[in-house]
Order: C-alpha cells, then sequence, then structure tokens
C-alpha cells in the first residue's frame, strides 16, 4: 500500500525543526531513520499532513561519555549503537540487544530514538532502557525535559512525550563492577518482534542477588518491570530453587494478552522459560552473551 | 504546502534529479521514475527484503526511505552491481545452484548475502541463516540460497588462502 500525500520538510539545526513544526501544525510527524513510521504509513494507521526529517540535524548525533553516564543522540542507527567502542565497554546489554533488532537493513536505518518514541510493546530497546534505569532527554522549542525511562512509556505506543517535543538523547550509566545483564526473546522469525522477551539486570555481592530489574518485553502495552519476580530473587543466591521462585512469581507480575502470534498462557509459559534461562546466563560469567 | 520535493543523488555512479511526491518511497522511485526493475517492491512495509539495496554503501529496505530524504545519497542497485562485476561469483552460485527458483527475492537475496560476506568472510550455516532471515523466498529455496553462499565464501577463501 502506499501512504496518504503530505509535504515534506527537512531540518537543518534543532531550532528549524521547531520552527517548521510550528509552520506545520501540532499533526506534522518527526521522521528520522523511519523504519517504523513509513510502514505505518503504508498502511495508512496514520495520515500526518507533514513529516519533518530530523535525520541531518547535527544536535541529534553522536555518543559520549561523561561522568560514569553514556549520552546517545537520538539518532544513533542500531548498527552503530553495536559496534561502538563506548556502548560496548560500557553499556553492554545495548551492544547484546542490537542483534535481536529486525534485521540488518533495518539496523542501518533505525535509530535508538525513533525505537523509544514509536514504543512498540515488543520492541527490545524500551525495555534495555528500563532495566538500566536510563534517562530519556526531550527537547521542545523551549525546555529541555529529562524523563526517566521508567516512567517515559506510558501506554501501548505510548510516551510520555508531550506535544511537539521529540527525543534529543538518552543517557545511560555506565555499567559498575559486579552488574551483569543479559537479553533474550523468542519471536517467529529471527528479527521480528519478540512473542516474548525479558532484560534481566543484576548485581551480586558475595553470590546472593542484591540489586537488579527484570524488565519484560512483548507481553504488556509497554515494558513490563516484574517486581514480584525481582523480590523473590532479592538477597538470595541464584540457586534452582530461588529461579523457580522467581518463575512463579510472574504470573503476579504479567498480565499479557493474546493475538495472532500467541496466547495469553503460551506467552507466560514463555516467560517464565525466558526468565530461567537469562537468569542462568548471569550465573555463567565467562558466557558472551553475559553483558 | 506543497507535496512535490526536488531531489538530486547518484543512483548507480551517475547524478539524477528529480521532481517526485513526498510520499513516493525508493522503490518506486527505481522503478516507476528511473525504470530499474532489478529492485522488487514485495510487501512495502519491511518485512520481506525483497527491495533491498545499497544506500551509502549500506543495505537499506528501499520501501522504508522515502526518496525525498536521499538528496545527495549514493544508491546502488543489482542493475549497478551486477555491472560492476563485483558478486559476479555470488550470482554465478546461485545459478549453479538453483537458488533462484521464480526470482522475485533473489536481487535482495544477493544484496544481502554480499553484505555479510562483505563482514564475515568466513560464515557459518546458521550465520548465513541469520544475516538472511529478514529476506523471504515464498519459493522456499533457502536450503539452496544457503548453498549458494557457503560455495560462494569457500571459493573465495580458496582463492585468498592458497
Amino acid at each position: 500500500m502506499k501512504p496518504a500525500p503530505f509535504s515534506y520538510l527537512r531540518a537543518g539545526s534543532l531550532a528549524d525543526i521547531f520552527d517548521k513544526w510550528e509552520a506545520a501544525g501540532a499533526d506534522a510527524r518527526v521522521l528520522a531513520g523511519g523504519q517504523s513510521l513509513l510502514a505505518t504509513l503504508a498502511f495508512r494507521l496514520s495520515t500526518p499532513p507533514a513529516l519533518i526529517d530530523v535525520s541531518r540535524v547535527p544536535e541529534l548525533t553522536g555518543i559520549s561519555a561523561d561522568d560514569g553516564r553514556i549520552r546517545v543522540g537520538a539518532l544513533t542507527t542500531h548498527a552503530e549503537l553495536g559496534a561502538h567502542p563506548l556502548v560496548r565497554q560500557h553499556v553492554p546489554l545495548l551492544a547484546a540487544a542490537v542483534p535481536l533488532i529486525a534485521h540488518p537493513a533495518v539496523r542501518n536505518r533505525g535509530t535508538i530514538g525513533g525505537s523509544l518514541a514509536y514504543a512498540d510493546p515488543a520492541a527490545e530497546l524500551p525495555a534495555c532502557c528500563v532495566a538500566l534505569d536510563a534517562v530519556i532527554i526531550a527537547q521542545s522549542a523551549t525546555a529541555e525535559r529529562r524523563i526517566p525511562a521508567a516512567q517515559f512509556f506510558t501506554g501501548l505506543y505510548a510516551t510520555a512525550l508531550g506535544e511537539k517535543e521529540l527525543i534529543a538523547a538518552i543517557e545511560f550509566p555506565a555499567r559498575k563492577a559486579q552488574q551483569r545483564s543479559t537479553i533474550l526473546e523468542l519471536a517467529r522469525r529471527s528479527g521480528d518482534y519478540a512473542m516474548a522477551g525479558v532484560v534481566a539486570r543484576a548485581v551480586f555481592k558475595d553470590e546472593a542477588f542484591v540489586d537488579g530489574k527484570l524488565v519484560f518485553f512483548g507481553v504488556g502495552e509497554a515494558p513490563v518491570t516484574a517486581d514480584a519476580a525481582m523480590l523473590a530473587l532479592t538477597g538470595r543466591p541464584l540457586t534452582d530453587e530461588a529461579i523457580a521462585r522467581a518463575e512463579a512469581a510472574l504470573d503476579t507480575d504479567l498480565n499479557p494478552e493474546a493475538d495472532q502470534h500467541a496466547s495469553a498462557e503460551m506467552r507466560r509459559h514463555l516467560s517464565r522459560v525466558l526468565l530461567g534461562r537469562a537468569l542462568r546466563r548471569l550465573l555463567r560469567t565467562e558466557e558472551a552473551c553475559v553483558a | 504546502m506543497s507535496t512535490a520535493v526536488d531531489i538530486c543523488l547518484t543512483v548507480n555512479g551517475e547524478r539524477v534529479s528529480r521532481r517526485i511526491e513526498a510520499r513516493r518511497h525508493l522503490v518506486d522511485f527505481l522503478r516507476l521514475d528511473l525504470g530499474l526493475m532489478g529492485t522488487r517492491a514485495g510487501c512495502e512495509h519491511g518485512m520481506c527484503g525483497a527491495c533491498t539495496v545499497r544506500v551509502d554503501g549500506r543495505i537499506a529496505r528501499g520501501c522504508l526511505l522515502l526518496a525525498a530524504a536521499l538528496d545527495g545519497a549514493e544508491v546502488e542497485t543489482i542493475e549497478g552491481v551486477s555491472q560492476s562485476g563485483e558478486m559476479r561469483d555470488l550470482q554465478d552460485a546461485f545459478i549453479t545452484r538453483n537458488a533462484c527458483q521464480c526470482g522475485y527475492c533473489t536481487p535482495g537475496m544477493l544484496l544481502t548475502a554480499a553484505d555479510l560476506l562483505s563482514v564475515n568472510p568466513h560464515p557459518t550455516r546458521a550465520q548465513i541463516r541469520e544475516h538472511l532471515a529478514g529476506n523471504y523466498c515464498r519459493c522456499t529455496g533457502y536450503q539452496a540460497i544457503v548453498d549458494a553462499v557457503e560455495a560462494t565464501a569457500a571459493g573465495r577463501n580458496a582463492k585468498s588462502e592458497p
């Protein structure tokens, strides 16, 4: 299918984006990599009057490290994210997530800002941001806001972004010693959106699981933080018994919906299986998949 | 506001200037405006990979790119890479192994497979399948396609490591 007609405006700077947005009206949409937006336009799920192409705005690019935080520009593509030395060293979970995102041709164009703003419930990066306690830096014509990732995803394809506000960058805390993380998902075809997925981040002290986060994706309207499962693990060594208790606690944490890909019960089952696998991976530090 | 956009870009080494509709995606631009029919329009929402082309040296989905956004870009299609001969061996292997049946997915498969071989000259069959996972072959000739990519890698490695 073809998109409905729209006008196209190319922004050259951050200020230019908001000038053009003001002129085009609040219904105009921001175009970055376009890897989700163009598909939704092709289905005519949305028919914006104008697209504002921000892909050449220098203020939205680049990856830098400052005071224990890694700042990732919104226009960073998935391919750039996975290959960048600062990301690989300080936020290795993101590098581990990249190969799970869509396919190589999509990873070359799709951006982290686009993925978070689109907020697909089955996408990997929103769940990673929540698990890592990232901060979304939102920019409007007049102000910058710092929004914790846990408060950013407000529902199905819904975010805390306001009218004529976009994501400028994402800040991640650099990995601390004793912290391990991993991401796992199950999809019908490698690269498709997951039927269920989990991001597990854990801090261990003397073998005991003392802190961290378990975030599921593809099983709710937004990333789901599994607090009951986390509680079942905290302060204890990661034994088979503790893992079994955490798996059982997921019944409290998750309330997935059925769709054409999987029933609700299948999603619960896959989530339990994934959680067990992820936790056992965290124990095997020598594995490359533990980030 | 006008929905027409003027663009100037390079396609297979040639400079091209056109006025196009803003909603024109790259595949329609290549096929309908430039007459380059090698790039296929399959699902037109990024699932099937039949429209894979190279933009600024990296593979991309032609249906998920607006031509309007590609002002100044360098686009390479199956016509361009066939003419340059850079993946002649891969194309020959596809023919030898009967890896193109109806041929609809073949240009996308070739560009994606060539991308893999450029970054990983010694791929395993699992790695070949993973890299090609975003390209559908509805003849389901995947086995032969993986064979062809594997044979091409073996051939190149035999040449470079005597």
